[in-house]
């Protein structure tokens, strides 16, 4: 590959990777992209009140299985004296409990913890064809004319059920339909009678029954929607309005014939539904989500780490933003300071002390420091001990900053502290050097220049959304770093060479 | 606008340094050899090898211990020229005309007294002048004596002149004129006037300072267009044969007219600055586009040098 390629590949490559990390978290994981998005989160329970008779006693109960739109994340039943079993298969989870004698009148209670999740399922397995249902007349030739009609009416499975549900209304003028419908009176019978009449034509179907998660409520009622099957995947209808698919904040408890409690052995005064919604914080959210599915780039962030070790990351992650303001500062725009990455330093102590006070800070230890440093050069010291006096000059005036800030009862004056000391040595013995070889316009004006890349470097890194993408998708710097590589051959005219050039500019007039 | 004048430098050839860095120098001048220019020391070895002339060297100075004998090291030279060896842009050079009974004097003609002159040197082996600060060793070389042709052309300092050597071929080339702005330096960024050479006959174009056009000499008044370099052919010869010396394919060569020795080479660059397009009002790009595209390159000198004056040259070849 040639050198230019591999620069491509790689550039795109790095961006790629780091949007995919991104957007996988995002729509896969549900981590926010902007911060403060909040998400909803919902406590649901099951009350089963039961009385005794005689004898052992069983209760079982419904719980809710796998399926799309929302998962379990936490579950916990409160059952004391019971014993309990859980029969579980993709589709269908069920709790039994037992106790020998049941003394008195008891509450037993399912909570579960369910939030939204992105993932599609699969709803349940591909079904065998259903036997056409044995009715007695008039029934039987009623069942037999209604399919026809429907089958005249429509073009295929996902139709003919539509269909079928349209001409179940309570108003319907047509005679087999008020036949069907004088024996239904609520929305379970209403799926029923529907499965049936699609059996007569062979559709499979499957009761779905479930709850509606919206606001708080005491008790919510179980709804049923019908499934059809249509040969590849199974369709949703509301039994009642004929709507097609699940609504979006339908909790499917779940599926098939059986009722959502049963006891034996005891009497089953009461269930009742209730749900609670919580507000959280989406971010809290997926954190949750992430560790029930296990994924591993979901792992992909320093939100795991202990929290000092996070806060120390939140700052390091962002260097290299400020590095990439430093590139374009530098390559693009051709600014000098003193320093490489100087200024990084030092606006990352900004980021402590706020911006004004910082470089008022800033200028103030400077400023005494190459007083110092003038000072020394007079008095012939070689350099490592000259820089070695600097930077213990510098220590002493920040400690005489804090110290004098606390006493006037200022805060600012101690977060001095968190100046990078020997980067500050540096750019004064710099500076200084400077100010002897090109004058003092000269070191003021780049001791300025630097102050400035500092400050820009400063306002990007607090930029509160950076600070939020560093700490949950650190996979952007891999997109940072695509971008430093791809301006690492960014070979056309820095911004201050069309300034120092533009004598020449007048050559190239005339193309 | 922006993207406008970036378009008229693309058309007027002017190279800039991100493209001097990418296309030039990370390309055809290889880390391994850097040592060769970057320790002037090394270099002035390296060049006397293969024959080219250089200002003599009277001293290196490696240790702090070492000043103390200074006198003994500096023979009976009561004129020389300090240099840190790793030294860059002029930095760090200090000029001594003349010895007294206790003291020296500067090309200001200023005095420096011995101990002056022993912290300096301690200044420079610390490091103080070299790229990244890493103890340096400081050069003492003997004082070059302009060429009287060039006294009406400078202030104080020694005029040079600059050479970009590309591939072995001459470029392009100015010469630097200290002005009294720039403390008798020839270093265009200190105020020193910068003016173009013509590569075939060796006369100079217009001066220019900073950006701006000058016709003659702040100090001097004396015009600057159309004065003759003196040794021209040699010259070109001589920057030419450093590609061999050091090995370095995008070369600045800065070279010195002693009044008596004839060129002598100061020093190598091998990230020469780009102000030489401002003294020759042209850029770089057309000419190194066209040395790149030469298949087969020459081996000799010579016939590179006849090459660049045959393609370069403005004014009628006066060879």
């Amino acid at each position: 590959m040639t050198r230019n390629r591999q620069w491509i590949v790689l550039t795109l490559a790095l961006i790629l990777l780091g949007g995919l990390i991104f957007t996988y978290k995002v729509v896969r994981l549900g981590f926010p992209a902007w911060p403060d998005e909040l998400s909803d989160q919902w406590l649901i329970q099951a009350r089963l009140d039961v009385r005794p008779i005689e004898g052992p006693a069983r209760l079982s109960l419904m719980l809710p299985a796998r399926s799309s739109g929302f998962m379990v994340s936490k579950e916990n039943f409160i059952s004391r004296g019971f014993g309990l079993t859980i029969e579980e298969d993709p589709f269908r989870r069920q709790a039994d409990w037992a106790i020998r004698r049941l003394p008195e009148d008891r509450a037993l209670y399912y909570r579960a913890t369910v939030i939204g999740d992105t993932r599609d399922r699969r709803f349940a397995t591909k079904p065998d064809f259903p036997d056409p249902p044995r009715l007695e007349e008039p029934f039987a030739s009623a069942l037999h004319d209604f399919i026809e009609e429907v089958r005249a009416e429509s073009a295929d499975i996902e139709s003919f059920a539509a269909e079928v549900l349209d001409r179940l209304r309570d108003d319907s003028q047509d005679e087999n339909v008020r036949l069907f419908l004088s024996d239904t009176d609520n929305k379970l019978e209403r799926a029923e009678l529907a499965q049936t009449l699609l059996a007569g034509a062979r559709i499979p179907t499957l009761l779905v029954h479930g709850i509606l998660l919206q606001n708080d409520a005491s008790s919510v009622p179980i709804e049923t929607l019908l499934a059809v099957h249509d040969g590849d995947d199974w369709m949703i209808f509301d039994p009642v309005t004929g709507h097609r698919g699940k609504p979006d904040n339908f909790l499917i408890w779940y599926r098939g014939d059986d009722q959502l409690a049963t006891v034996e052995g005891a009497r089953l005064h009461d269930v009742q539904l209730s749900v609670k919604r919580k507000v959280i914080s989406s971010l809290d959210l997926a954190k949750q989500r992430t560790e029930l599915l296990g994924s591993a780039i979901g792992g992909l962030s320093i939100l795991q780490l202990p929290i000092q070790t996070q806060s120390v990351y939140e700052v390091l992650l962002l260097v290299p933003f400020g590095i990439l303001v430093i590139v374009v500062l530098r390559n693009f725009v051709g600014v000098s300071s003193f320093g490489t990455f100087a200024p990084v330093l030092i606006a990352l102590a900004f980021r402590e002390t706020e911006l004004l006070k910082g470089i008022l800070l800033f200028v103030l230890i400077v400023s005494l420091g190459l007083v110092f440093r003038f000072y020394l050069e007079r008095l012939r010291m070689l350099l490592v001990p000259r820089l070695a006096a600097v930077v213990t000059i510098v220590v002493l005036l920040m400690t005489a900053i804090s110290i004098l800030s606390d006493r006037m009862g200022a805060e600012t004056g101690l977060s001095v502290s968190l100046f990078p000391m020997v980067i500050i040595s540096m750019v004064i013995e710099r500076m200084s050097i400077v100010w002897e070889e090109r004058g003092a316009g000269t070191a003021i004006r780049e001791g300025f220049g630097s102050l400035a890349i500092a400050a820009l470097t400063y306002l990007v890194m607090t930029i509160d959304m950076l600070a939020y993408w560093v700490t949950v998708f650190p996979e952007v710097n891999l997109v940072v770093l695509g971008l430093i590589i791809a301006l690492g051959r960014y070979t056309g005219m820095r911004l201050s060479e069309m300034l120092r050039f533009r004598a020449l500019a007048a050559a190239g007039d005339k193309p | 606008m922006i993207l406008g004048r970036a378009a008229k430098l693309r058309r007027a050839g002017v190279l800039g340094i991100n493209r001097r860095n990418s296309a030039f120098t990370l390309k055809y001048n290889q880390r391994r050899f850097y040592p060769l220019v970057d320790d002037k020391v090394l270099c002035k070895h390296r060049l006397q090898e293969h024959g080219l002339a250089v200002p003599e060297l009277i001293a290196v100075i490696r240790y702090n211990s070492q000043v103390a004998h200074l006198d003994e090291l500096l023979g009976d030279h009561d004129e020389f020229v300090v240099k840190p060896a790793h030294g860059s842009g002029g930095n760090g050079i200090l000029v001594i005309t003349d010895r007294r009974q206790d003291y020296f004097v500067d090309s200001d003609g200023k005095p420096v007294q011995k101990a002056d002159l022993a912290h300096y040197l301690t200044n420079v082996t610390g490091g103080l002048y070299s790229l990244g600060g890493q103890p340096d060793v400081a050069m003492i070389e003997t004082l070059v004596h302009f060429d009287p042709q060039f006294a009406n052309l400078t202030y104080h300092g020694v005029p040079d002149i600059r050479m970009i050597v590309f591939k072995g071929y001459p470029v392009m080339a100015m010469t630097r004129l200290p002005t009294r702005l720039s403390h008798g330096k020839a270093n265009l960024h200190q105020g020193a006037i910068g003016a173009g050479i013509d590569l075939g006959s060796g006369i100079t174009f217009g001066g220019v300072s900073g950006n701006n056009l000058v016709t003659v000499h702040p100090d001097t008044g004396t015009e600057i267009a159309g004065f003759e370099v003196p040794h021209w052919s040699r010259i070109m010869l001589m920057a030419a044969q450093c590609y061999e010396a050091v090995g370095l394919g995008y070369l600045g060569v800065d070279i010195v007219l002693d009044r008596d020795l004839g060129p002598l080479i100061l020093e190598l660059n091998a990230r020469p600055g780009l102000n030489i397009q401002l003294a020759n009002r042209r850029g770089l790009r057309n000419r190194l586009d066209a040395i790149e595209a030469l298949g087969d390159t020459h081996d000799n000198a010579e016939q590179r040098v006849a090459w660049s004056v045959q393609a370069f040259a403005e004014n009628e070849a006066d060879l």
